[in-house]
């Protein structure tokens, strides 16, 4: 036994120590967070039927998915959605941060309503909203009606099927967005609004050339986390369009359709999955470098 | 903002030093002005404008955030050929509580909200567990590769979701080097919560924060980590952990992906994949339906009310700084 310093073996225990804490939960992180990422890329090349072992085929998977017209059409829908999504599920509740912030009653009821949907389960909201939808004695309709303005189909057009599923989305989720956008504003210095309406900048000036300036990084941050929440979309397309719509299909839902309904082809799903997370990947990286440059 | 596959932002909470005045000060002044000055406000048409602005920004919310859940609860009260009828009634006629009984009884959803709650409470233990273990761990005990293992483990946070759905799926189907199978056991859903990257990231920033020379000197009395941690950290620590639990109960009970995935026997299901099974296998009447969706709305929203404060002061307090 090699003799050990004093001071060797104190540091020694003092690791052993440290890694049983971290041990479970490490263990955890390993298998199922770092194995299946490196196993996942694996998988892609491989043909899986859990009968004999796995067998690689190179880059097949890939290629059946470039020859799989459904492939692109999710792609494109996946592309629409986070298009749209940008356009309300982003500019609203920006909107809506900078209008409450200038209110001075009802504070806490408004901040309550706007958070109010992120606590339902988001099966509820979409389950509920399908009956909205419902082109026949659905709400939205009989509003519709009532005002004398045209009635939709909503998600059973093809027109109409992407932007329905945003805007229950936006409903659902843009409580967090505000309420972080108000954080944001209220750490803005009033000083900063003081001095441009003394140099006679109008409201409109104030938030062009102050807030906006000011959110600058809040914005930045929210757009990327949300341009890659939303291309994972799955929930509103799966349950309120079923996973066979061309209109409605996204990335997700594919990948979904491929591993665990038409194709039980694990091989396939994976290589979408890939797909999905280099396109994730590689936008992250540019927009994170477009960003720092735009200072 | 459509954020799905996400917890809500960083909510960094206050250090538990000094700091804190300072910072309250800061914000009790600039909350004193904002775009418009209070001046503008309270000048003649300033004033009718902003009582207009109010009252429209009252009756949208109210109607936009409130509504939908008035007509989801009033739907299951209304007779079911009243709920059938074209044009729908916005004030129920008829009042039964039959379609929450039958919800209740025939979907079988005690069975559902119970496997949800007891999910929930395993991951919240788990997580918590294991969490504050790896996040003590590299604030305090500073182990030799500490900074590779954060790296690997913020680096996870960067991972999509998605990109590790079907091989994490395989991997519970069977788990290497002990061969089990974990489908449609609550394993499925508590192991894979401990990788929470996020979590443990809120905590370990927030044990930065407490003097290490307070641990030194529990050490110095003779306390071992675990004393130490148990006696010393998780005390200070108490904000901390109840945002980190709140946030671990609301996400277990809204995910839906990997619960579908991993549970797969009826009996096993939460209730949110347990509803969506419902709606596509069964016939159900729409007003069983709509009583089944109050009904699995209620928890998530007793606990809303309960910690609001906490929850929506959270999120302000901290979100994204800039």
């Amino acid at each position: 036994m090699v003799a050990l310093t004093a001071r060797t073996r104190r540091r020694l225990a003092d690791n052993a120590m440290a890694y049983a804490f971290m041990a479970g939960g490490l263990v955890c992180f390993a298998l199922f967070s770092w194995y299946p990422l490196v196993r996942g890329v694996i998988l892609s090349f491989q043909q899986v039927n859990f009968v004999t072992d796995p067998i690689w085929v190179g880059f097949d998977n890939y290629r059946v998915l470039f020859n799989d017209p459904l492939f692109f059409t999710a792609w494109r829908n996946t592309v629409l959605y986070t298009g749209l999504a940008l356009l309300f599920g982003y500019a609203v509740p920006f909107a809506v941060a900078v209008l409450l912030n200038e209110l001075r009653h009802f504070k806490g009821y408004l901040r309550f309503a706007v958070y109010l949907p992120i606590m339902l389960p988001p099966i509820v909201v979409v389950l509920l909203w399908q009956y909205f939808y419902d082109p026949g004695n659905g709400l939205f309709n009989t509003v519709l009606s009532g005002l004398h303005l045209p009635e939709s189909q909503w998600t059973q057009s093809p027109r109409t099927a992407m932007l329905s599923l945003v805007l229950v989305s936006t409903w659902a989720n843009m409580g967090g967005a505000t309420l972080i956008y108000l954080a944001a504003l209220q750490n803005i210095p009033g000083e900063l609004y003081e001095a441009a309406e003394i140099e006679g900048a109008s409201v409109w000036q104030r938030l062009r050339h102050v807030t906006i300036p000011q959110m600058r990084f809040v914005l930045l941050v929210m757009m990327l986390l949300q341009i890659i929440a939303t291309m994972q979309v799955f929930i509103e397309p799966f349950q309120m369009t079923g996973t066979s719509n061309p209109d409605t299909i996204t990335v997700m839902v594919l990948v979904y359709r491929y591993a665990f309904t038409v194709n039980q082809d694990f091989g396939l799903a994976a290589a979408m999955s890939v797909l999905l997370f280099v396109v994730l990947a590689a936008f992250s990286a540019i927009y994170l470098r477009f960003a720092r440059n735009v200072d | 903002m459509t954020i799905t596959a996400r917890p809500p932002a960083p909510p960094l909470p206050q250090p538990p030093a000094p700091p804190r005045r300072r910072r309250a000060r800061k914000l009790d002044h600039s909350s004193t002005r904002t775009l418009i000055s209070a001046a503008d406000l309270n000048r003649g048409s300033g004033r009718v404008v902003y009582y207009v602005v109010l009252t429209a920004v009252m009756v949208v919310f109210t109607l936009a955030f409130f509504f939908p859940l008035y007509w989801m609860v009033t739907g299951a009260v209304k007779e079911p050929q009243e709920l059938a009828q074209t044009p729908p009634t916005f004030v129920p006629e008829s009042f039964t509580v039959d379609a929450y009984v039958d919800a209740w009884n025939e979907l079988q959803l005690p069975r559902f909200l119970f496997n949800t709650a007891f999910y929930a409470a395993g991951a919240w233990l788990f997580q918590l567990t294991f969490g504050v273990g790896i996040a003590y761990a590299l604030s305090k005990l500073r182990p030799m590769f500490g900074n590779v293992i954060l790296a690997m483990i913020l680096g996870s946070l960067m991972l999509p979701a998605t990109a590790l759905l079907v091989p994490a799926y395989l991997t519970v189907t069977d788990v290497p080097l002990i061969g089990v199978n974990l489908l449609n056991t609550p394993w499925a859903l508590w192991l894979p919560a401990v990788a929470n990257a996020f979590n443990i990231y809120v905590l370990k920033r927030f044990f930065d924060q407490i003097p290490t020379d307070l641990l030194d000197s529990a050490s110095l009395d003779g306390a071992g980590r675990l004393r130490t941690l148990w006696h010393i950290v998780l005390p200070l620590s108490r904000p901390v952990l109840g945002v980190v639990s709140i946030f671990i109960v609301i996400a277990m009970w809204k995910d839906f992906l990997w619960p579908l995935l991993v549970l797969q026997e009826p009996d096993s299901q939460t209730i949110s994949v347990a509803l969506s099974r419902l709606n596509s296998t069964a016939r159900i009447s729409i007003d069983q339906m709509l009583a089944a969706l109050v009904l699995a709305s209620l928890p998530m929203l007793a606990v809303f009310l309960a910690f609001q404060r906490s929850i929506i002061s959270g999120l302000s307090a901290g979100g994204i700084k800039g």
